[in-house]
């Protein structure tokens, strides 16, 4: 079987920036990944690569096996690090519009999801806090039956409870052979959710290692370990 | 009880501690049905594979063991249980103990220090059930 998701020798170059150099990943089904890296490491790059909103400067990025395209947007659910949904429409409508996108979309899950927030319905996403605003799109994510979830700084903007919720939606909702890849630079936050962890930093990736094993070896939570690496 | 996780250690092991805890004081009972991997890890705010981790560990162990069909159960095993209990004792004792002997206390101070609060405590529930 394919990896679901695999980087070989994978560069990105923008003017003036090596945005990724040489990256090679291969991440297994049934996985949470943590993509941890500062701010301008290469983190949303990657992200856009895997879903065909760049292309590679060299080598080549694979979600089970194939080239980003119309095939691998079937199986992949993306949260883009910053809102990408019309505002001006209803939760109900973004709801019915995901459903419409993807065959993979349960709308019921969704629903109760949005219920339990008590968030309306008829509710526009432009008069809903920002908060809420990032719940709302988590859950037509996290609603998706997809085996790869690329998630792109999913708690950035939330305070601490929303944060609990966040993660308690990517724990419950994910199915048992897809694989999550959460990017972040908050790593005390995950790390209790993570299966592996990807260290990376200047466009480079400087380890990848299943996170108690991390641990182990370091006798030191992995946000500590960050901190050291990445002492400034 | 809640689930807390120390930094400095793997949290596998440290879910396999409070589970074995939680067998110990009877919260799971001998013979009961053990929560699913993923209601516990959703409890314990933790990844499902790494309570599996745990969950796999303490069936090693004997604590736990598997039906194919039904689930996963609590062992009957009482003496089990019990010299599990008595293990913990013995490394809460040892490790108090040397806490001590880094203040300084040779072995038989520290029982007399153990005697003085044990007497303390006495004193206190008593005095605190005539305050009810």
């Amino acid at each position: 079987m394919n990896p679901v998701f695999e980087c070989r020798h994978l560069s990105k170059n923008f003017p003036g920036k090596e945005a990724l150099q040489d990256v090679n990943i291969t991440l297994e089904r049934g996985r949470i990944v943590g993509l941890l890296g500062p701010n301008g490491s290469g983190k949303s790059t990657l992200m856009k690569l895997a879903n065909g909103l760049l292309c590679p400067t060299q080598g080549g990025i694979f979600i089970d096996g194939m080239a980003p395209g119309e095939e691998t947007k079937k199986i992949v659910s993306y949260l883009p690090d910053k809102n990408y949904l019309n505002d001006w429409m209803s939760v109900r409508q973004l709801i019915r519009f995901f459903g419409d996108f993807y065959e993979d979309f349960q709308k019921e899950a969704a629903v109760e999801m949005i219920q339990r927030l008590g968030i309306p319905m008829q509710a526009r996403l432009k008069t809903l806090s920002k908060g809420t605003k990032e719940k709302v799109q988590l859950i037509l994510v996290m609603s998706r039956k997809a085996k790869l979830y690329l998630l792109d700084e999913p708690i950035g903007g939330v305070d601490p409870a929303a944060r609990d919720y966040i993660l308690h939606t990517i724990i419950s909702n994910y199915s048992e052979d897809a694989t999550v890849v959460i990017s972040t630079h908050l790593i005390s936050d995950v790390e209790s959710i993570l299966d592996e962890a990807i260290f990376i930093a200047d466009g480079k990736i400087l380890l990848h290692s299943p996170v108690d094993e991390l641990r182990e070896k370091n006798n030191m939570s992995v946000d500590a370990w960050f901190r050291e690496v990445f002492k400034c | 009880m809640g689930w807390t996780f120390q930094p400095d250690r793997p949290i596998y092991s440290q879910l396999m501690e409070q589970i074995k805890r939680r067998i110990i004081t009877g919260e799971y009972p001998p013979g009961e049905k053990m929560p699913s991997v993923r209601e516990l890890a959703m409890e314990a705010a933790v990844n499902p594979n790494t309570m599996q981790k745990a969950f796999a560990q303490l069936e090693q162990e004997g604590l736990l063991h598997t039906q194919r069909t039904s689930g996963r159960f609590v062992t009957e095993d009482r003496e089990r249980i019990m010299s599990i209990k008595e293990d913990l004792a013995r490394n809460l004792a040892m490790d108090f103990l040397r806490s001590m002997q880094e203040l300084g206390y040779s072995d038989s101070q520290t029982v007399t220090v153990l005697e003085a609060a044990r007497l303390q405590a006495e004193k206190d529930t008593a005095s605190g059930k005539e305050g009810v």
